[in-house]
């Protein structure tokens, strides 16, 4: 397998010009004989077949939801982030991409991020005249306001609800482009399959999910926009269905899958309640722009945090990171809070630190942290029954974003020609940690500016005619479909998928989470086997396929996990470093801190699946030539 | 175990849209800090345990935001708390020893799917009449050339916030889904981006609304009191305003 990202030339600041300057074109009559695949709905996906249904592709979308509208992104809360510099506290465009590369501990690659800090500005543009009510000041223009990992306020937001509102909007367009029948919408469709005809994506095979039905697709390329992978731990912050099938059946079918031990552990989430907990809820990031994380100086203190005088709390993050405090990010933020717990610090013991707006309150007064937040604090309150203008927030890490993903180049296209992987889905641009308000920002970068010219470039050098569905790749594909969903109905043993997800889970919480070590990653992957084994035995998926089944929904997605955990535990082993979300416990400063070796780790891990548990590792390196590799520092 | 409520469950079944349906009975025992569907899910995994088919139900970000789920609960949509998704509903709200009565939204235009499980497409498909600003990717002025003030961007993000769940539907006795319509027409009629489609909009909407076998709106509010949003009435007069002007402005285009 060759890797090779295929990055244009010229100055860092001039390649994503020269590269539109210097693409081939399709002329606007012959687009729509061309047609293409984009499988998912949210940001990325949405914006990208709308995009290209307005350029007169032939698109034809698909998505699980019933609605394009309900795609995970929907539940974005903080902000989207863009160079405009409408505060002018000193940011641009080399900052955006500087602050992302660092952010990223060093880990991502240098030309696609640069593009992403440029084309930033577009996105704003765009969400706004499609209507989107971004927050404004009285003066009527766009307000902004920081995030973790910058000194400037380049956040864009809507309330809490960014990602709603960056969804409608995009969903809005991909709406207008469906009345125009320029794009076709295929809901409650799972996408079970790539086909590859010729060493190239020829089409997709789905599942009808009210009927069972298996459907055949044919197209000239195929954009996976199918977000990401964190629900593999089971407790997560994303939604209940978001699943890995779609880009791990593209793995096994040749699409390199990169990095997949970079996953965020987000550091403000709601503590688990119980067994019988389904997800776990993010409380955005932006309420650390007013509250203040602390713990009890003491182990095991027992007592309401109202009764903790000041002097016995620890505000270990203002102690530790004093030019960034409570907004050092989110790996560096998590890790601090699983070293508190760790030291028996825990709020009330437990598995939590506090998050306090009492000195906020104090200064501006409940109103304004009110207007700033009340959707979050209102969501707290319902969800613990505790009021969090009184007493703190307790809040604890959770699983919560991909980093990694399917590998792709300059142009957003994987290992297998013809298919292109966006948003959540590719590991692109997010290195080794992602910052705040940075992947509503990729995903729609993606889909509204770069596929459109990227995938217009590969397809001025292929022929319209598509395979034919009955093509006997196309069958092969149907029907090894077929079998694999009998074999999961056939297994009739006693434990239900989410028994089995849970369990899954949890190895992976303990031996592949926040601080990891060779021994224990080890013993995870042994685990995970005969865990695996264990599913293929004793799972009982009830019902069958030709009705609405969604215990067979999520067995195939919990199947897939299986799989892929073990390449994740198997990613983390073999990066002997710590960076960003990575934490090895043997690789750490005096102080504790991430210990990266540029030497030996400055590159992108790719793999490449011969069978189950059977992968090579390759490598793409890194070349900074812009940025020098400096120790991450937000002292 | 101790601190758990015990409650009775009578759950909607019903195999699609063209068989009758009926409820059966749960007895559980659940712990008040978990969500009502979790509780469901529990039942799931019971009944896969002892080879049943479980319930089917919708939900996904479980968050109050995807607008996936809907469950008529004690004959309210998304039970008895104000302002909030099912998803969002715990079991502190209910009493121990309590029944309680699960049921899917029911309207005209939502056909049953399988047990709690609606059809809702009809909503996206107004949406698609004309609830967007035609404007395409790229060519579009700078962000902040249109100033706005902030109560009227404010105002319309409350219009905005429409998580597109259908309890306003299923909350009216016509089975109207004016408020959700209202909901966008106004978002789009108070931005100035919205301002050169604005006749144009909200007729295509009201019509394939109509089309879709919703009822007309006969202002019985019950649809603001079980928006999970807040979603307020006074869109439906928005509404009402848009499509007069609309109509009075093609009526003289016409002559
Ligand atoms: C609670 C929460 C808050 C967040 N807040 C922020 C924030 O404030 N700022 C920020 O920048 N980022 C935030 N993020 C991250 C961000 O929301 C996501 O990374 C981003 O929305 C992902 O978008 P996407 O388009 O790549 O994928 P998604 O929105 O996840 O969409 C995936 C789509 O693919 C479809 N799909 C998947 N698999 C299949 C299949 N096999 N067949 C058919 N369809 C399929 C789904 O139906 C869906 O339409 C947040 C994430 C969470 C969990
Ligand atoms: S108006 Fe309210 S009840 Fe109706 S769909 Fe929107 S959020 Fe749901």
């Amino acid at each position: 397998m060759k890797l090779d990202a295929k990055i244009p030339e010229g100055n860092l600041s001039e390649k994503w010009t020269n590269y539109k300057s210097n693409m081939k074109l399709i002329n606007p009559t012959n687009k729509r004989k061309y047609s293409i695949i984009v499988v998912g709905t949210g940001l990325a996906g949405a914006s990208a077949a709308a995009t290209l249904g307005e350029l007169g592709y032939n698109v034809k979308a698909f998505t699980y939801h019933d609605s394009a509208r309900r795609a995970h992104s929907i539940a974005a809360q903080g902000g989207i982030n863009a160079a405009k510099n409408y505060q002018n506290d000193g940011d641009s465009v080399y900052r955006l991409f500087y602050d992302t590369i660092k952010g990223g501990d060093f880990r991502a690659r240098e030309s696609n991020v640069y593009r992403l800090a440029e084309v930033s500005n577009n996105i704003i543009d765009q969400c706004v005249a499609q209507g989107v009510p971004f927050a404004r000041d009285y003066g009527g223009v766009l307000d902004n306001r920081s995030f973790g990992g910058a000194q400037v306020s380049r956040t864009f937001y809507a309330r809490g609800q960014t990602g709603q509102q960056l969804l409608l909007g995009a969903v809005s367009a991909l709406n207008r482009q469906i009345a125009k029948k320029t794009v076709t919408l295929y809901n409650q469709r799972e996408m079970l399959d790539l086909v590859v005809v010729d060493g190239k994506a020829a089409g997709i095979i789905v599942r009808n999910l009210l009927t069972g039905e298996i459907e055949r697709h044919n197209a000239n390329a195929v954009i996976l926009a199918t977000g990401g992978y964190a629900n593999v731990f089971f407790l997560s912050t994303n939604a209940m269905n978001c699943n890995a099938t779609a880009i791990w059946r593209a793995h096994k079918k040749g699409a390199a899958f990169a990095n997949p031990c970079y996953t965020q552990i987000h550091p403000t989430c709601l503590p688990k309640h119980g067994e019988g907990q389904s997800k776990l809820t993010l409380m955005s990031e932006s309420l650390r722009n007013d509250g203040r994380i602390w713990v009890s100086k003491s182990k095991k203190d027992l007592r309401e945090p109202w009764n903790i005088p000041e002097d016995e709390r620890d505000y270990y993050l203002e102690r530790k990171y004093p030019s960034y405090g409570n907004l050092a990010p989110r790996d560096i933020s998590s890790r601090s809070a699983k070293e508190a717990y760790d030291d028996g610090r825990g709020a009330k013991g437990g598995e939590a630190v506090y998050l306090d707006f009492r000195d906020s309150i104090n200064r501006l007064g409940a109103k304004v942290i009110e207007e700033r937040y009340g959707n979050l604090m209102d969501m707290y309150q319902t969800i613990t029954g505790e009021n969090p203008y009184k007493s703190p927030m307790k809040i604890y890490p959770a699983p919560h974003y991909a980093m990694g993903g399917l590998w792709v180049d300059y142009e957003l296209m994987s290992t297998i020609p013809g298919m292109f992987v966006l948003g959540e889905a590719n590991f692109s641009d997010h290195g080794a940690n992602r910052l705040g308000a940075s992947a509503l920002m990729q995903g729609l970068a993606d889909g509204y500016f770069v596929i459109p010219y990227t995938l217009s470039n590969y397809l001025a050098s292929e022929k319209p005619a598509l395979v034919d569905t009955n093509d006997k790749q196309f069958a092969e594909e149907e029907s090894k479909t077929r079998e694999y969903i009998d074999k999961l109905l056939s297994v009739n043993g006693k434990q239900t998928v989410d028994e089995f997800h849970k369990k899954l889970g949890r190895i992976l919480w303990d031996y592949v989470g926040m601080a990891r070590n060779e021994a224990g990653l080890k013993k995870g992957i042994s685990l995970i086997r005969e865990m695996r084994e264990e599913f293929w035995k004793d799972v009982k998926v009830v019902g069958k396929n030709e009705d609405i089944n969604q215990t067979l929904e999520r067995a195939g997605r919990v199947a897939d996990y299986f799989e892929f955990a073990e390449l994740l535990a198997l990613d983390a082993l073999n990066r002997n470093e710590s960076c960003g979300s990575h934490f090895r416990e043997e690789y750490q400063t005096e102080e504790g801190e991430a210990k990266r070796d540029d030497e030996h780790y400055a590159h992108v891990a790719a793999w490449e699946f011969h069978d189950v548990g059977k992968w090579t590792r390759h490598q793409e390196e890194l070349n900074y030539e812009y940025v020098k590799l400096a120790t991450r520092s937000y002292k | 175990m101790s601190g758990n409520i015990n409650v009775l469950l009578k759950i909607w079944h019903q195999k699609n849209a063209n068989t009758k349906g009926g409820f059966v009975d749960y007895k559980v025992n659940v712990s008040p800090d978990s969500s009502f569907l979790e509780m469901l899910d529990e039942i799931n995994n019971d009944l896969e345990r002892k080879g049943e088919d479980p319930i089917v139900f919708e939900s996904d970000c479980r968050e109050g935001i995807c607008g996936t789920c809907g469950l008529v609960i004690n004959g309210e949509p998304h039970g008895p708390l104000r302002k909030i998704a099912t998803c969002q509903l715990h079991m502190r709200n209910f009493k121990d020893g309590e029944t309680i009565w699960v049921e899917p939204f029911r309207a005209k235009a939502f056909p049953v799917i399988k047990d709690l499980m609606v059809d809702r497409t009809a909503l996206d498909k107004i949406l698609q009449a004309g609830g967007y600003v035609s404007v395409n990717t790229g060519g579009v002025p700078d962000a902040n050339a249109i100033p706005i003030s902030k109560d009227l961007s404010s105002e319309a993000f409350d219009a905005a916030a429409c998580i597109g769940c259908g309890a306003c539907v299923a909350s009216c006795k016509n089975a109207s889904a004016m408020l959700f319509v209202s909901a966008k027409v106004s978002q789009l009629a108070l931005l100035p981006q919205g301002h050169p489609e604005r006749s144009k909009r909200v007729q295509a909407m009201v019509m394939v609304m109509d089309e879709l076998g919703f009822g007309s709106c006969t202002n019985t509010y019950a649809c603001e009191a079980e928006c999970p949003k807040g979603i307020s009435i006074t869109n439906i007069a928005r509404l009402n305003r848009e499509f007069f002007n609309a109509k009075f402005k093609s009526s003289v285009l016409e002559y």
